[in-house]
């Protein structure tokens, strides 16, 4: 099945993970794929582990990424990066926001947040791009940019131009008004300028 | 939710299942449309009431949204009802004798299995309904599917004038994919025609309907053996070919392309020879279904043969990766690569919101000694994991009455001294919790109820209920005033106290007092759930890291704003080693509810005052 894309998104509800695959799956749409997207969320609203399978091509039959078969990872957080990076196939990359989300299991002693999990990823012979979604965000003056600068981030580890993405996302914003499409546009290009700075400083 | 301009007809939209058989069912004229909440379900009614010209409704329980349909369809509309599968136990009293009466206006109940228990509290197969309530059964396989389907249940509805399950599953209901839609065609409701023989459903009416409806299962199982829903898909690969149905099917064209398929839309009755049809076309047979050998256990009756649950597994969700090895070892061929493990990562259980009224209720209830807690089902269930570990059971919805009952008057030796507290949510009392509250009053229980009333069926995303006084539309409805409900069901004026659940020296005072007086005691807790707009946030704190002294009190309450900075240990006066943990509050998303610093004896948690002008993240516009 190597003409259908599989695209893994993942971190924490409330995050934005779905919205983010929503956009995807609306670019890739957009080209003339058939798409699929599922989700697999835990019962509450917030804090549980999401993970938003993406896949696209001519002809999508199962909804379901299966393990060893994404051909990206996309984690809105670091350990849930280290936590789905078995689900990508051999030699694909991992694009991970390296901000921490400790949750209170973690807070509370019962558990360990690993100590370096994007290193971990990498000791387990995965690439890895880690970057700092949150403060680049932050530094655009408003926290909930974050998503689009993770869909900025994997804009160039798709199938199809990094444009068709963000002309995806700018939709989304139109009738917002002209300041928060160009705000969207820094955020996205932001995005990809870590990602690319972050792989070519590895 | 407000009505909004329906995408026009031939459009292709990214829709979920949930989506798809919405807009199908807008399409088909229904009239009517009743539901109670419930994960994965719940989108079909939320889209429905964003749709012109259809009555939706917010049902208190699914058995009343199945009556409602019901009436409708008897009034010759056509109706709509869905619920997840654990709705259709409560339901299911009005099915089995609806059955009986058949329908007039088309009937389409959609069920949405929770396969794979991503939140429910058991995994249970809808398909039985059909079997056990004589009534057809349609099983889409993706979103395409679950529009199509649900316009050809109306037309098989009416038909054979009977009730017609849509069995989804949590991969149909939330799973998108591309839909093209059509056209509404307007219909009028037919108009109620008395006739009691067969709507008065007295034992000699109900008698002379039964043979009926036996008759109407041949005509059925006819209609399914000719019908379009179910068709084979040729394959080269003749030595396997599977019957399936639902999302399987999905999973067996993905890991066995090459291989002849008979997919089963139309699933019950089940069209024997259909299946024969498909098994003289190959060496051997395998049924590929979700959760129940349902369609295998009928097939072996029959005298198919097939091969089933014996290599595949009985609980869960099935995908290629649970189907290629199964299929390799029954064809002894070597079985794939096992796929890589996962790392070992701590878990992320869902957790309770930042300042989540509930947090107050169960750090009262971890402080109280000598609790047994019969809890029940919302996200007030999350109060049996850390760190309160305050609910010891969890059955069904409204469960937490009557078995806090039954543990009163079955109270072994070593509880003779245990105070029994029964645990339930607004919504889910009035869904089923009512009945048992009544019967803890009249059978003189010693029992003490907290009925945490936050306006809102919180678990499923805030719905509104009778509670909260909105109904579906957001518009004003009535609102049960609680109190006054559980002073009509019999339980004394004062025994009845309100409390704001943020103020924990009141509430703990309040839960204490009432679990010692041997009676029926309700305590109601008053404050809205975090997620609805009638919350309102407040200056957000934050911890003074030179008066923290580590005790780790704060985090008792289980906040998750609360984070742990350093950790560290002290010898005390006693010679007792204790842990330390000190902490800081995220105050860009702490909403300043101030039940943390209640139990930080130091005074180290005050509010924030922000350093550099970081815009927080605000919904309810609250001034920092």
């Amino acid at each position: 099945m190597s003409t259908t894309s599989n695209i893994l998104v993942v971190g924490i509800g409330g995050q934005g993970v779905m919205t983010a695959t929503e956009i995807l799956a609306e670019a890739a749409i957009a080209l003339g794929h058939d798409a699929k997207k599922t989700e697999v969320a835990g019962m509450a609203q917030r804090g549980g582990v999401v993970s938003s399978h993406l896949r696209f091509g001519p002809k999508v039959q199962s909804p379901q990424i299966a393990p060893g078969e994404a051909d990206v990872l996309l984690a809105f957080e670091a350990a849930e990066a280290l936590r789905w990076r078995h689900m990508l196939r051999p030699g694909a990359i991992a694009l991970a926001n390296n901000s921490r989300l400790v949750p209170p299991v973690v807070e509370l002693g019962l558990f360990d947040y690993p100590e370096d999990p994007i290193a971990a990823i990498r000791a387990a012979g995965t690439d890895v791009v880690a970057f700092d979604a949150t403060s680049i965000a932050l530094e655009l003056g408003e926290i909930r940019l974050g998503n689009t600068v993770m869909l900025g981030a994997i804009a160039d580890h798709l199938p199809f131009p990094a444009d068709d993405l963000l002309a995806c996302v700018l939709r989304r914003f139109q009738r917002k008004g002209e300041k928060l499409v160009e705000l969207n546009r820094r955020a996205f290009e932001a995005g990809r300028a870590a990602v690319s700075d972050a792989a070519s400083a590895a | 939710m407000a009505a909004v301009m329906p995408a026009p007809a031939a459009s292709r939209l990214f829709l979920s299942g949930n989506e798809a058989v919405a807009r199908a069912v807008w399409e088909a004229g229904t009239r009517v449309a009743a539901a109670y909440p419930g994960t994965p379900a719940t989108e079909m009614l939320e889209v429905l009431s964003t749709y012109p010209d259809i009555y939706a409704e917010w049902s208190v329980n699914e058995k009343v949204s199945l009556e409602v349909a019901i009436g409708a369809a008897y009034a010759g509309s056509r109706a709509f009802c869905c619920m997840k599968h654990v709705g259709m136990n409560v339901a299911s009293d009005a099915l089995m004798t609806l059955t009986l009466t058949g329908v007039v206006g088309g009937l389409v109940i959609a069920i949405a299995d929770d396969v794979g228990l991503s939140s429910s509290q058991n995994e249970q197969d809808s398909r039985f309904w059909g079997r056990f309530a004589h009534v057809p059964v349609f099983e889409p396989a993706d979103s395409q599917e679950a529009y199509a389907m649900t316009l050809a249940a109306y037309e098989l509805s009416e038909q054979f004038q009977v009730p017609v399950i849509l069995r989804m599953t949590t991969r149909i209901n939330h799973v998108k994919g591309l839909v093209v839609v059509g056209e509404r065609a307007s219909r009028a409701g037919a108009g109620f025609k008395k006739d009691p023989a067969r709507f008065v459903m007295v034992p000699g009416n109900a008698g002379r309907r039964i043979p009926l409806m036996f008759k109407r299962d041949g005509e059925l199982r006819s209609a399914a053996e000719q019908s379009p829903l179910n068709y084979i898909v040729a394959g080269s690969d003749r030595r396997v070919g599977f019957i399936t149905s639902g999302p399987a099917f999905e999973h067996v064209r993905e890991a066995f392309p090459e291989a002849p398929v008979l997919k089963l839309g139309f699933s019950c009755p089940l069209p024997f020879d259909k299946c024969r049809e498909l098994a003289a076309l190959v060496e051997q047979v395998v049924v590929v279904e979700e959760v129940e050998p349902l369609v295998e256990t009928e097939l072996k009756a029959r005298g198919i043969a097939v091969v089933g649950k014996e290599i595949l597994p009985l609980q869960g969700e099935l995908s290629p990766n649970v189907l290629k090895p199964a299929i390799a070892r029954l064809l002894g061929e070597p079985v794939p690569d096992i796929p890589p493990a996962p790392a070992k990562v701590f878990p992320r259980p869902p957790t309770m919101c930042v300042a989540c009224p509930h947090l107050g209720v169960y750090y009262t209830l971890s402080q109280v000694r000598n609790l047994n807690i019969s809890g029940d089902i919302g996200c007030y269930t999350l109060g049996a994991g850390h760190p309160w570990q305050a609910m010891d059971t969890c059955v069904s919805m409204g469960a937490s009455m009557g078995i806090a009952l039954g543990m009163d008057k079955g109270r072994g030796e070593s509880d003779k001294d245990k105070r029994i507290v029964a645990v339930i949510g607004d919504s889910t009392f009035l869904h089923m919790g009512m009945q048992g509250l009544l019967d803890m009053v009249y059978n003189k229980a010693n029992v003490t109820v907290l009925l945490l009333d936050n306006r809102a069926v919180g678990m499923t995303g805030g719905q509104d209920n009778p509670g909260n006084g909105r109904d579906i539309y957001g518009e004003d409805a009535p609102r049960v005033d609680f109190a006054k409900l559980c002073a009509a069901l019999g339980v004394k004026q004062e025994r009845i106290h309100t409390v704001n659940p943020y103020e924990l020296p009141v509430l703990f005072k309040t839960v204490r007092d009432e679990v010692k007086v041997p009676d029926v005691s309700v305590i109601i807790t008053d404050q809205p759930c975090v997620l609805i707009k009638d919350y309102h946030k407040l200056k957000p704190y934050e911890v003074h890291d030179d008066k923290c002294t580590g005790c780790g009190n704060c985090l008792d309450v289980g906040c998750p704003a609360i984070h742990v900075t350093r950790r560290g240990k002290q010898t005390k006066a006693s010679g007792r080693e204790v842990d330390l943990a000190f902490v800081r509050i995220e105050s860009s998303v702490c909403t300043g509810c101030g039940l943390c610093l209640q139990p930080c004896a130091p005074d180290a948690i005050q509010h924030y005052v922000p350093v550099s002008p970081i815009k927080l993240m605000t919904k309810g516009g609250c001034a920092v």
